[in-house]
């Protein structure tokens, strides 16, 4: 019977399926971090359990650490404890640990791919909902709660209703200065936070086959936005480049058998969905969001919705919304004045990301009044930036660039937008107090945060475009 | 661990009439910074709760001692955002048992279930009708049946059944949770293993 790519996945990894119930999944990967790793560990502790496979888990802090001065000793007592607390457990249970400092460390979600972890075929899980990212790579990836990564420590093993599935075709071209972070949004705007709550979605279509992996990573790390359990794309030439090579990633005939595995992993000719939407990729303009969740976005020159474009039940809800952000019903984006800019977290902290950014700056300058910040999203992509020379295009704009982290994508460190103020920023959440209490947070693709830091307020990157072709994220 | 049983709760309401609370609101990151499950429950609703100088804000539901209760009443897509199971032990610190919406989403769902608080999902107009009995009387006394799998609002007798996974519920039921499950099952892991590709 001709199946979907998520069905070959997900069967391949049923150990067993609980009557009437959900279905035990093997997991080939576990990705683990700082805040929501503890009361797992705790748990097994109780217990008296061990660790079932601990290679198969790799860990990494990222949420609560500092992006500044990372070689001193972290000075926030709680954040301190929380990074010795999982140095301790990674220890303890003999599981791989990128500390900080380490030439691996960075967010979990990218690091996992930039060191060969994430194949494709496989299932990983993460105690983070932004797990999702791995779906790039042709796999079943999806955040869990700290009870799951009990499980999954203690037995390899999750249960797991099935999902339903939903198909997403792209199709047509991109117009220039439009990148994969507006195709999210755009779709999460259509079909709202909750839309793809209980499916797994399947993205694909020709402007999907166009992105560049890490574009497609972009895509998959949104996913969770709009309520889907994940998102991924079949894998095809352009994931074997990207995969070849890397650190864990399968080597000589062991690659070989890899590739041959790989070729299986697309959807059969007739294979059922239970939803299909069809978009086109030319209806796509630049995005921002203008309240209090990823859903609530417009096209850049376009405006805020009005009260009669809400039904009853969310108009509470939306007024909230609006007054949080100080914004009125049916205001325009363009032209808003806006305070921060940041530019990072797993959504858009990559080498393609900056590359993008200081692409457009160059030769321009930061606006006075605005504070930007530029989070890598692990050592490598900081590294990379230094050899590329993308530092000094930054400096020569008045722009700095931070320590690895998730930093203000969650603020839970320091890297808190200040109440009241609005920051353009490349994350995945505008929720209400996400990048500090009482920040506004307008979420857009690291072109538009570009353009906005250059210019100080809500700007069309189109309107501020060379001729020259920048790279696609 | 085991989770608390869970059979019938007989209940005044806390209702907060809001679409996509997000577990963000829930329980804000700058509170994920403990290292064990407890104390979640003081920070609820914390930026909705209390003011910038820590004073509770006298608006917010869960300052109102008109209402009280452990059944939690949200609106359409509760629980949407981050996977943070501080949120669920957030609402169970707090000493809720029951959340009712008209949806939630899925990690939420789950991390509740494994925390032995309980989804209900009701149709929109049951939601619209049980927020309209209670804004009519903050008093107003709801069961909600896990065995039946039914809620009612005792004065009218209103009710409605409600899903759940059979297995998740007789984990409830029991207290029984997941890992007991999967480590009974070891011998098939390790059969599984043999034919794994990674
Ligand atoms: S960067 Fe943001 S979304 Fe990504 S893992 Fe960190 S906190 Fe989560």
């Amino acid at each position: 019977m001709a199946k979907t790519l998520f069905d070959k996945i997900w069967d391949a990894h049923a150990v067993s399926e609980v009557k009437d119930g959900p279905t035990q999944l093997y997991i080939d990967r576990q990705f683990a971090h700082e805040v929501t790793s503890p009361q797992a560990f705790n748990g097994l502790r109780e217990r008296g359990l061990g660790v079932l496979r601990p290679s198969k888990t790799t860990a990494t802090p990222d949420h609560n650490i500092p992006t500044w001065d990372q070689d001193k000793p972290i000075t926030d007592p709680i954040s301190k404890f929380q990074v010795e607390t999982l140095t301790k457990n990674c220890e303890e249970y003999g599981i791989t640990l990128y500390g900080l400092g380490n030439n691996k460390n960075g967010i979990v979600h990218v690091v996992g791919p930039e060191n060969g972890y994430t194949l494709p075929g496989m299932t990983i899980v993460c105690g983070d909902s932004h797990t999702s990212t791995h779906g790039a790579f042709g796999t079943i990836a999806f955040g869990i709660g700290t009870s799951e990564v009990e499980m999954v420590l203690a037995s390899q093993c999750i249960l797991q209703p099935r999902p339903q599935r939903m198909l997403i075709n792209i199709d047509g071209d991109l117009e220039k200065g439009v990148a994969s972070k507006d195709i999210i949004l755009y779709i999460i705007s259509q079909l709202s936070t909750g839309g793809a709550t209980g499916y797994f979605v399947e993205f694909a279509g020709s402007a999907i086959r166009a992105l560049s992996m890490e574009a497609r990573m972009t895509l998959c790390n949104m996913s969770i936005e709009m309520g889907a359990r994940g998102g991924l794309i079949a894998p095809d030439q352009t994931t074997f480049d990207y995969i070849e090579g890397r650190e864990f990633a399968p080597k000589g005939e062991d690659w070989e058998k890899a590739l041959e595995y790989w070729a299986t992993l697309k959807t059969d000719e007739g294979a059922e969905f239970d939803k299909t939407f069809n978009f086109n990729a030319s209806d796509i303009e630049p995005m921002i969001t203008y309240g209090t969740n990823p859903g609530m976005g417009v096209g850049i020159t376009g405006s805020i919705p009005t009260l009669d474009d809400i039904d009853e039940a969310g108009q509470a809800s939306f007024k909230q919304s609006m007054d949080y952000m100080g914004f009125q019903p049916g205001d325009q984006m363009i032209g808003k004045k806006i305070d921060y800019v940041f530019v990072g977290s797993c959504t858009n902290g990559r080498i393609e990301d900056l590359r993008t950014f200081c692409d457009f700056i160059k030769g321009k300058k930061k606006a006075d009044h605005v504070t930007a910040w530029f989070v890598p999203g692990s050592r490598r992509v900081e590294k990379q930036a230094q050899e590329e020379g993308l530092i000094k295009i930054m400096t020569d704009a008045g722009f700095v660039m931070r320590q690895p982290g998730c930093s203000a994508c969650l603020a839970m460190n320091d890297d808190k937008v200040p109440a009241g103020l609005y920051s353009v920023s490349t994350s995945n959440r505008n929720f209400e107090g996400r990048q500090g209490p009482g920040a506004r947070t307008l979420l857009a693709s690291v072109l538009t945060a570009a353009a906005a830091a250059v210019t100080g307020e809500v700007t069309d990157p189109r309107s501020l475009l060379e001729s020259s072709e920048p790279a696609l994220v | 661990m085991a989770i608390e049983k869970f059979l019938t709760v007989t209940s005044t309401c806390i209702p907060l009439p809001i679409e996509n609370v997000d577990t963000d609101q829930i329980i804000p990151a700058r509170f994920l910074k403990a290292t064990t499950k407890e104390g979640f429950g003081d920070n609820l609703f914390r930026d909705w709760r209390y003011d910038k100088q820590d004073q509770p804000k006298p608006d917010f539901v869960l300052n109102d001692p008109t209402y009280s209760g452990e059944i939690f009443v949200g609106g359409k897509n509760f629980g949407s955002g981050s996977s943070r199971e501080h949120a669920a032990w957030a609402i169970a610190g707090y000493g809720l048992r029951v959340v009712v919406s008209s949806f939630f989403a899925d990690i939420f769902k789950g991390n509740a279930l494994n925390n032995g608080v309980l989804p209900v999902q009701v149709s929109e107009e049951f939601l619209a009708k049980l927020f309209a009995a209670i804004d009519a009387d903050a008093k107003t006394v709801v069961t909600v049946n896990l065995p039946d799998q039914t809620i009612t609002i005792d004065a009218t007798s209103d009710s409605e059944g409600f899903d759940i996974n059979p297995y998740k519920k007789n984990c409830l039921l029991n207290g029984y949770d997941d890992i007991d499950y999967l480590l009974s099952n070891k011998d098939k892991i390790e059969e599984w293993e043999k034919t794994s590709f990674y």
